[in-house]
């Protein structure tokens, strides 16, 4: 006792260790008399997914999904960022054929950064493209395209998304398909696409070609060339855009010469692409 | 008589949460489902009453005596957080529904400052041991009815189909503040 009242700090570790002990015994003893089974596989699945807890699959976290997998005998290939690898993991371990679905990656249709589009006024609000929506948008002239506040940089979970001279760049190799991005462009620019689609059409805006043209050196005019080359198939005219229909798949390069304003670019999904 | 004023008085006149604001966030958090309101009033109900007894225990035996009071919040936390464990324990057992409902707010009662304010008062206010358990018993009946009473507005509220710009805690805040107001109409009717 002398050597604990004489020396305050052991006594203070004493007394908070002796009732963190104590308590540690009494819930030690409960965990044992109101343990509740829980099937051993649902650990097991949870390993095998990545634990990114991104949500693309529906479920709040990795652990959540595995639950369900189990418990509900849902699809194992519900989960993106996993891919092919982790989907054909899962469906040994649960002895089930699994329907593999493409990659998707997220393209963002616009291409106009600060050297190529227009500014007419100096944004200095928040740096949130929700917030410089609200007010009519950040001072780009052209109100179709990104804003490049970087909202959808932020909210990738895995930091897919880079800023290049004001204007959102997706990584393709790196993004894991959760499509979180895509609810967060106010403009909604953002497209989930399959990875095997090789040709982009960069643009949104549905002003006239001549108003594009007064404000953005890549934005599309409407002058139809690329779905001539193509004879309307994969590419439609639409509001004085030319609009890709991602479930046509669109190879011929052709479109991408025959552009006039090079609005249409060639970017693979897969890891040797750039952007 | 004494210990009726003071139930009386932690459960409506100074209700911790619609008068002192303590323990606001599962106030907004569980009370969109009468059941889960019930589960979570009981559960809070049972962690204040056994924290005062226990927390009261603490200070006067052994904190004090050995002039280590100033370990007070730690300690107290750490009482508090067996309890809400042991609660979650039960209820995984007994209840998983209920477990399932009360979600992350399960293990939050830890942080619940009611909890805590609860503990403090007691020795700030110098109570001796069994009203110590009383007044935590009335504090905590005070925020289970807060909440039941809360709820059952919100869930109203919630078929009444409010403006788009109020729905959801919009219009949950402006009813706690109305019900704050209304219990407010208490104050003076005990004089302790």
């Amino acid at each position: 006792m002398d050597l604990l009242t004489g020396n305050p700090i052991l006594l203070q570790t004493v007394i908070i260790g002796g009732t963190g002990l104590i308590c540690a015994a009494i819930l030690a003893i409960a965990a044992r008399f109101l343990h509740v089974h829980e099937d051993p596989r649902i650990e097991a699945v949870t390993a095998l997914l990545p634990g990114v807890n991104c949500g693309a699959c529906g479920y709040a976290g990795c652990s959540d999904y595995a639950k369900h997998i189990i418990l509900d005998a849902l699809p194992v290939n519900l989960c993106s960022p996993g891919g092919e690898a982790t989907v054909r993991k899962i469906a040994a371990f649960m002895g089930v054929t699994a329907t593999l679905t493409e990659r998707q990656v997220a393209v963002i249709l616009c291409k106009g950064d600060d050297a190529l589009a227009t500014r007419t006024t100096l944004y200095n609000g928040i740096a949130d493209c929700g917030a410089a929506q609200q007010i009519g948008g950040n001072g780009k002239a052209c109100r179709y395209g990104c804003m490049g506040l970087g909202s959808c940089a932020r909210i990738c979970p895995v930091g897919a998304i880079e800023l290049v001279n004001g204007l959102a760049v997706v990584h393709p190799d790196l993004c894991i398909s959760c499509g979180r991005c895509v609810g967060t462009c106010p403009r909604r620019l953002i497209k989930m696409v399959p990875e095997s689609r090789f040709i982009h059409i960069l643009c949104s805006s549905q002003d006239a070609g001549p108003d594009v043209r007064k404000i953005c050196k890549v934005g599309c005019i409407a002058c139809t060339l690329c779905a001539k080359v193509v004879n309307g198939v994969g590419i439609t005219m639409r509001n004085n855009l030319a609009v890709m229909d991602y479930s046509v798949p669109v190879t011929n390069e052709e479109t991408i010469t025959k552009c006039p304003q090079l609005t249409i670019v060639k970017r693979s999904g897969t890891k040797e692409g750039a952007a | 008589m004494e210990y009726i004023l003071l139930i009386i008085s932690a459960v409506l006149v100074n209700n911790f949460v619609l008068t002192q604001f303590l323990g606001i966030c599962p106030f907004l958090g569980v009370s969109k489902d009468l059941h889960t309101a019930a589960g979570m009033g009981a559960a809070v109900i049972f962690v204040i009453t056994c924290a005062s007894a226990v927390t009261w225990a603490l200070q006067h035996l052994i904190l004090v005596p050995l002039h280590a009071d100033f370990l007070q919040t730690i300690a107290f936390i750490l009482v508090i957080a067996t309890f809400v464990q042991f609660v979650e324990l039960v209820l995984k057992k007994t209840s998983p529904a209920l477990h399932k409902g009360l979600g992350i707010f399960l293990p939050l009662i830890t942080t619940n400052c009611a909890v805590l304010g609860v503990a403090v008062l007691n020795i700030k206010k110098d109570y001796p041991f069994l009203k110590s358990v009383a007044f935590g018993f009335g504090a905590a009946v005070g925020f289970a009815l807060a909440l039941i009473i809360f709820t059952g507005l919100r869930e109203k509220i919630a078929r009444s189909n409010p403006p788009k710009c109020f729905q959801g805690t919009a219009i949950a805040l402006v009813t706690a503040g109305l019900l704050s107001l209304a219990f407010m109409g208490f104050s003076g009717l005990v004089k302790m």
